[in-house]
């Protein structure tokens, strides 16, 4: 058994192991009831999902230069994942797609009532239906 | 060669199922988000390929897809806007036939 067949199995199992995030992210978001829930099962292959097969094609390709892209590559991944995360929950929570009820913690709810409360003549109607207008 | 063949095979389940997602939708954002999935199936495809054939020419792809693949999502989720329930559908034929039939009676009507 040679060093390179070695490095072709583990290259071999992250391949495997990114493609399945991808089947798991497939079944959530069809199968999860609602937005946030959906999110979650599509940050699997975002993130654990894209670095398992970089790291299978740096393992197969073992060339320094290379490498060091592929690892730009990732580190990009991770700083845009969270970018697009929050603004597409913001952007769901706004736009009342998300049902307070169904979680079990929600601080965003309970500061936007605290705040309507302290506020005098502020607008007494429901936080998760303010307009989208008022996004900045 | 086995591998690249199960690895395929679990992309395209995934992408299929997230595609599934993306018709029936509900609202926009699950629609992204179900968007989201596909491009980082196209990420998690074309390492799979180049590393089957050991090519370093899809360096360049995975550093531009790595780069654009987040900005759909946010330009959406910028521009998202309370959408009605009976909007976040296709539309049956016969509703298209409807409303185009109308549209015609509408421009005959201008023209006496």
């Amino acid at each position: 058994m040679t060093w390179e067949s070695v490095l072709d199995a583990a290259a071999a199992i992250c391949l495997l192991g990114g493609s399945f995030m991808t089947l798991a992210a497939g079944v959530g978001v069809l199968r999860f009831p609602d937005l946030l829930s959906r999110m979650h099962a599509g940050t699997k292959p975002q993130v654990l999902g894209v670095l398992l097969g970089l790291a299978g094609y740096a393992l197969r390709i073992r060339s320094g230069p290379v490498i060091w892209v592929l690892v730009l590559v990732g580190l990009f991944q991770l700083l845009t994942a969270p970018v697009a995360a929050h603004m597409v929950g913001r952007a769901g929570y706004r736009t009342g797609k998300v049902a307070s009820d169904r979680l079990l913690v929600d601080e965003l709810t309970i500061d936007l009532v605290q705040a309507q409360r302290t506020e005098p003549g502020g607008p007494t109607e429901e936080p998760t239906e303010t307009p989208p207008s008022s996004q900045s | 060669m086995i591998v690249v063949a199960v690895s395929g095979a679990l992309l395209v389940v995934g992408a299929i199922l997230a595609i599934i997602r993306v018709e029936r939708g509900r609202s926009m954002l699950d629609r992204m988000v179900a968007l989201d999935i596909m491009t980082n199936i196209l990420v998690i495809g074309v390492a799979l390929g180049a590393a089957w054939t050991r090519r370093l020419d899809a360096v360049p792809i995975l550093a531009a897809l790595a780069l654009v693949g987040f900005i759909s999502s946010v330009t959406v989720a910028r521009y998202a806007a309370v959408e009605p329930d009976d909007e976040g559908r296709i539309k049956t034929l016969e509703e298209i036939v409807d409303e185009e039939s109308a549209t015609e009676d509408e421009a005959e009507e201008e023209k006496r």
